[in-house]
């Protein structure tokens, strides 16, 4: 096992290497500089030497590389160019934001999602089952942003059930210390938490019937049918515990949907989290964010292939025995 | 809309429903065709996959104006769904039906060549990697190791804002481009499998080369997943082009396609919620058809699943 972890690490880290250095490659070939603004607003010759000469632009291509690798080494993610503050200040105060927004969204899409498989499964080609599993998969088909926006459109403007965006209260709650600022903070994060949610849990909701419909048809199912336990537990209890192990797959493959789910969902909610500072980032051309972004991204993709492989092996003995 | 506009998108429907009834007469007596319609979506996803490529195909003959047409700004912009106007009018004036039907065209064409670009490509290295096996398979396995730990959206919008004014062919190569990993890593897994069986080993010792032994004998037998994840990749091509178009990174605006037009409507979605809610609909309804395809067609190419 220690051997296996020891293998994937070194092969994970070769990987988030690589999508760095694509980054940085696709970032420093593109045209156009910091100086040169998209809205064409003019910059004074000298003050762009400076700058150049400041954040070290006018380096060879090479040198520059070196010199990135080696502050990243050492956990310097560099200066942000159009906030003025280092980018893990930056990426310090928008990452909470996308964690707490994933992992709300996580858990209303296992919850939903394991609930909504189950009841498929015992209903299988019944009516209830037909229709919840073209909703799943109508939901699933859906752009996640768009969802978000019909939401916003209903609950928010129409109804006015939910805010129409941002983190938090910012006049009665600029800083979340006391229970009302926390409710206040959970009843701004219910929509974007929820689209995310359902889409996901859309999907969840799939793979979990037929993993559970894969599962009854097996001996020991019928065993326990035959034992003459009741049906629920025979479910519950006997197929759902053999029917999770998909469900780890998902979790893993999870990671990579939250992070690029959230780049649009919070946009669409004006959600202060990494997706909506790489965005902003990437339309004023500030480099160093870009690339951060994309290094918290691409190691949260490998860190839930890892963590899933991981949890396969605690889950299933069969797994681990062939790991070793 | 005029007289002409409905009966030639009652045509559409027709010629749709039409190749429904046909396609399930030819193929629906084999048992592929029957396991493929036996879902009970699947006859409903080709209608609508049907009518919204003829809709598309026919675009000038179903839709009343000018996709771009600013037909009064001063006070047609937001117009409720009308007679006149099926679907209404977007805030610059335009027909919403109008954007859709060409935005049809765009958002399809997109769908299917980045997806035959990527499913190419897919097969491509996934054959080579399974056939030649050894050094060949490992580097290109590493390769989309790292292709699948790529954030695909940040990357394509990082492009495409850096690049300015990324031409739509460059667009549908940098989609296509970024999206054959998963698609290779199936055939490969298939190819091995498929190559150690005998007929292989036969056309081998018949002195065949390996490009004729790989596209002769082993791709079409493991051409089952292949089509499956074509189905499915228009799909994600779709959603991805959507959101990359919302973010104004996709299709540049006066071009309609389903993704800027849910941009465009966004910012009057209190007003006129019809310009952005219709547009996602669309992308919904045709992806959701696509993955009831996807879904049939699995069970309709696995012979395995007949005692099912």
């Amino acid at each position: 096992m220690a051997a296996w972890l020891v293998r994937r690490l070194a092969a994970s880290i070769a990987i988030v290497w690589a999508v760095v250095t694509l980054t940085f490659l696709i970032v420093h070939l593109a045209h156009g500089s910091p100086c040169g603004q998209p809205d064409g607003r003019p910059i004074a010759p000298e003050v762009c030497a400076d700058l150049t000469r400041r954040f070290g632009l006018d380096r060879p291509l090479g040198v520059q590389y070196v010199k990135y690798l080696g502050a990243l080494l050492r956990g310097d993610l560099g200066e942000s160019l159009s906030l003025h503050r280092p980018v893990a200040d930056a990426l310090a105060d928008t990452l909470p934001n996308t964690f707490m927004l994933a992992l709300t969204a996580l858990i209303l899409d296992f919850t939903l999602g394991l609930a909504l498989g189950v009841y498929q499964a015992a209903r299988e080609r019944r009516f209830s089952d037909i229709a919840l599993g073209n909703a799943a998969l109508f939901v699933n088909s859906m752009p996640t942003f768009w969802l978000g926006l019909v939401l916003l459109l209903v609950f928010g403007q129409r109804l006015g059930w939910f805010p129409v965006g941002g983190l938090r209260d910012l006049v009665l709650c600029p800083r979340v210390d006391s229970l009302p600022c926390a409710a206040d903070f959970a009843w701004h994060l219910a929509l974007p938490a929820l689209t995310l949610g359902l889409v996901g849990a859309a999907n969840t909701a799939r793979y979990q019937r037929a993993a559970l419909l894969d599962v009854v048809r097996q001996d020991f199912v019928r065993t326990a049918r035959a034992k003459g336990l009741p049906e629920r537990r025979v479910l519950l209890v006997h197929a759902l515990r053999n029917a999770l192990l998909p469900l780890i797959t998902l979790f893993g493959l999870s990671f990579p949907f939250l992070l690029t789910g959230a780049v649009l969902v919070e946009t669409v909610f004006a959600w202060p989290g990494m997706g909506l500072l790489a965005v902003n980032a990437i339309l004023q051309r500030d480099y160093p964010i870009v690339t951060a972004a994309a290094l918290v991204a691409s190691v949260m993709v490998v860190l839930g292939n890892l963590l899933a492989d991981a949890l396969y092996g605690v889950a299933d003995p069969r797994i681990r025995a062939r790991a070793t | 809309m005029n007289v002409g506009n409905w009966l030639a998108v009652g045509g559409a429907a027709v010629l749709a429903l039409v190749a429904v009834v046909e396609i399930r007469r030819r193929v629906g007596t084999g048992a592929p065709g029957r396991r493929f319609f036996r879902h009970p979506t699947a006859a409903p996803a080709v209608f609508v996959l049907g009518f919204f490529v003829t809709v598309a195909l026919a675009a000038p003959l179903v839709t009343p104006y000018q996709p771009y047409l600013q037909i009064d700004i001063t006070r047609l912009a937001n117009h409720p769904p009308s007679s006149q106007f099926p679907l209404g009018t977007d805030p610059f004036g335009r027909d919403v039906w109008s954007r859709l039907v060409f935005g049809a065209r765009i958002s399809l064409g997109i769908g299917a060549l980045a997806m035959l670009v990527a499913v190419t490509t897919g097969v491509v290295v996934g054959g080579v990697a399974g056939y030649f096996r050894r050094w060949v398979d490992a580097t290109l396995m590493r390769l989309v190791d790292v292709g699948l730990a790529m954030p695909r959206m940040f990357m394509l919008l990082m492009v495409v804002a850096l690049w300015e004014h990324v031409p739509l062919a460059v667009l549908v190569l940098l989609i296509g481009l970024t999206g054959w990993f998963g698609t290779s890593r199936l055939v490969r897994a298939e190819v091995l499998s498929v190559r150690e069986r005998e007929f292989v080993a036969a056309a081998r010792s018949l002195g065949a080369e390996p490009a004729r032994v790989i596209l002769r004998h082993v791709l079409p037998n493991a051409a089952a997943p292949i089509i499956v994840s074509a189905a499915l990749g228009i799909g994600n091509v779709m959603l991805l082009e959507a959101g990359l178009s919302f973010l104004g990174m996709g299709v540049p605006s006066p071009a309609p396609s389903w993704g800027n037009m849910i941009a465009d409507g966004w910012p009057k979605m209190a007003v006129a919620p019809w310009c952005s809610t219709v547009p996602g609909l669309a992308i919904s309804l045709v992806v959701m058809a696509l993955n009831a395809v996807a879904d049939a067609l699995r069970d309709a190419l696995d012979p395995r699943k007949e005692t099912a």
